[in-house]
């Protein structure tokens, strides 16, 4: 278990510097910083005084760990485009999107699972196939035109949720929360279904197609055999062995929910870490785009390490693995 | 998927003359091709041509509403752009972005697979453990990422010029680690085939070996990629547009044309966003169909 351990985290430790290297190499190289702080009309010996203020010639080792460095104490440097520390942005941004990612979560497992469990029990139901062929258009719906259609059902033609925005929020401590107002509950509703449901189709697949392999197995025909009761086979033993490698995938689909929250965070103009991301796309606001993408890479290999050491835990198993591809 | 056998030809046509799924999905497929590759022929006008634009003509109605004009089948646009020339066009460029992100991730995939699988080592490592990295991270995420380095090297009207390969770039660079993955591991099981020992006996060079007589026996698992890689590439162009980053608002492809319609939709202006959304639905549902068809006929075990 502990070389299983180092081996993950050495792993993981890899991606990060990978990743580091990357976004420091868009700071530090991409378009000329200097030119994106001081106006057109500055003189030279002002951008040399800039460079030489934000280090700029010094040599690219050091540069290279004084980022690291700074990114490690949340230092990224100051957007081009807002003139405000990158930091402070993230900060005010960060709860909108963890709040949206997370109901979204929440939500596609709530409905995903008992829904795999149910079409995988009743293969041949009139309801199971109503739902897989709903699935399967679900699948083919790109994020923003299920952001689209339902922002013109219930928001232009019902009026009954918000189209965008957050609603009201209260803070608590540094957090900004909008799961205290009732306005700011209406807000997340049609942001989180629109990002939850394509993730809800596809743990509905999943959970089926595990339930129904695990139905097949010896073990549930034994149970049967010796007259468990329905209920007991179906959701005690059959459904644990399920959920296996269900929180594999699930916890890789986290990642997703993340990048997708930019398309969701778009559409309904939800203030978070996607909306910000994106402008700054736009405006190649190259400091904003670096800080992301080191953010997002740590929290994916934080994912990935739980759910691998999550699984070596449940699954004895594994602890032997000779290092094939996770 | 490494297990897939390859079934006759004849298997594969009497399976899809036997699916009535596969043919509509493959009907839709095809109407969508011609319609791209005729376009011009079809379009009423050449919606990328401001001359054709008057802005009069804006913001019709669909032709069975209260002020439709006949000459606008769909109704048009913001900038009176006729919507069903639009969206022919905009096929166009979202096929061609479509096709080729997948061709280029395809090629890279198998190539880098291929080399992975037959080479082993120290290679194999690397290369695997790089798809890894990447497959860590989403597509979306890199395909936005590659367009705003760009955005950042480049100057707005060069970026604009090129916005077409860099979209196919942004979008086939992230999806080349799947393909790398199966085919290597087709690679590792197609190695330990007698056909590979006895071209090394008689002195085949590895590259012949690789491209000559490994490639064709792993194409199989890379087309149902492939196939399932269409739908994601176009859903993944249209995402892009529709953020902003994909093609400019002059040669709108359907994701751009959707979010333009996105800002009107309050003012009631719904068949801007509408028709561009359904036929990007419908091809990605048919794309989708045709390779779930794909995969079960070319494996008959996962039936």
């Amino acid at each position: 278990m502990t070389s299983f351990l180092i081996r993950r985290v050495g792993q993981a430790a890899l991606v990060m510097v990978l990743v580091s290297a990357a976004a420091f190499l868009l700071f530090n190289y991409v378009g000329d910083p200097v030119n994106n702080l001081v106006g057109q009309e500055a003189s030279f010996e002002d951008r040399q005084a800039l460079r030489d203020r934000l280090g700029l010639n010094d040599s690219a080792p050091v540069q290279f760990v004084r980022f690291v460095g700074n990114a490690l104490t949340g230092d990224f440097g100051i957007s081009y485009r807002m003139q405000r520390p990158v930091s402070d942005l993230v900060a005010e941004r960060l709860p909108a999107t963890v709040e949206l990612v997370l109901a979204s979560a929440l939500f596609s497992l709530l409905l995903g699972i008992p829904m795999g469990v149910y079409t995988a029990i009743h293969r041949d139901g009139v309801l199971s196939r109503m739902v897989l062929s709903v699935s399967l258009i679900g699948v083919s719906l790109p994020t923003f035109v299920i952001g689209i259609g339902l922002i013109y059902l219930f928001s232009v033609t019902l009026g009954w949720l918000p189209s965008f925005g957050r609603g009201d929020t209260m803070s608590v401590g540094f957090w900004t929360t909008g799961l205290l107002t009732a306005s700011g509950l209406k807000a997340l509703v049609l942001p989180a279904v629109t990002l939850g449901l394509f993730q809800m189709t596809f743990v509905q697949r999943l959970v089926r197609a595990e339930m129904i392999e695990v139905l097949g197995t010896d073990y549930i025909r034994t149970a049967r055999a010796m007259g468990v009761p329905r209920n007991r086979i179906h959701y005690v033993y059959a459904l644990k062995n399920t959920l296996l490698p269900v929180i594999t995938v699930i916890g890789l689909k986290l990642g997703e929910l993340i990048a997708f929250s930019i398309v969701t965070e778009t559409v309904f103009q939800w203030p978070g870490l996607g909306l910000l991301f994106i402008q700054a796309v736009a405006f190649a606001d190259i400091p904003i785009m670096a800080a992301y993408l080191v953010m997002v890479a740590l929290v994916f290999v934080i994912i990935n390490l739980a759910v691998d050491v999550l699984y070596a835990v449940v699954d004895p198993r594994l602890r032997a693995n000779r290092g094939d591809p996770a | 998927m490494s297990d897939i056998t390859v079934a006759p030809r004849a298997v594969l046509w009497i399976s899809f003359r036997s699916s009535p799924i596969a043919m509509i999905a493959a009907t839709v497929v095809a109407v969508f091709l011609l319609g791209a590759l005729f376009a011009p022929l079809l379009a009423a006008q050449d919606p990328f041509d401001p001359i054709n634009l008057e802005l009069i003509n804006s913001f019709l109605p669909p032709v069975w509403i209260e002020g439709g004009d006949p000459a606008f089948l769909l109704g048009t646009d913001d900038q009176g752009r006729d919507m069903l020339s639009a969206i022919l066009y905009g096929s166009r460029i979202f096929l061609t972005v479509g096709l080729a992100a997948v061709a280029f991730a395809a090629t890279l995939g198998v190539t880098v697979g291929l080399i992975a699988g037959y080479a082993g080592g120290w290679v194999e490592t690397v290369l695997m453990r790089l798809a890894d990295v990447q497959l860590t991270i989403p597509a979306l995420l890199i395909a936005l990422m590659v367009d705003g380095f760009s955005r950042a090297v480049l100057r707005p009207e060069i970026h604009d010029e090129i916005a077409l390969y860099m979209l196919i770039f942004a979008i086939g660079i992230a999806d080349w680690p799947q393909y790398a993955r199966v085919v290597r591991s087709a690679t590792l099981v197609q190695k330990q085939s007698g056909y590979v020992a006895q071209a090394k006996l008689i002195g085949a060079s590895d590259s012949s070996i690789v491209f000559g007589h490994v490639l064709p026996n792993v194409m199989t698992s890379v087309l149902v990629l492939a196939t399932l890689g269409l739908a994601l590439a176009v859903i993944a162009e249209a995402t892009l547009s529709f953020l902003g980053v994909g093609m400019p608002p002059t040669t709108p492809s359907l994701g751009t044309l959707i979010r333009i319609g996105n800002d009107y939709l309050f003012s009631g202006e719904w068949w801007i966003t509408l028709f561009p959304s359904l036929a990007l639905v419908l091809l990605a549902l048919s794309v989708n169909l045709l390779g779930d068809w794909l995969r079960d006929a070319l494996n008959p075990r996962l039936r």
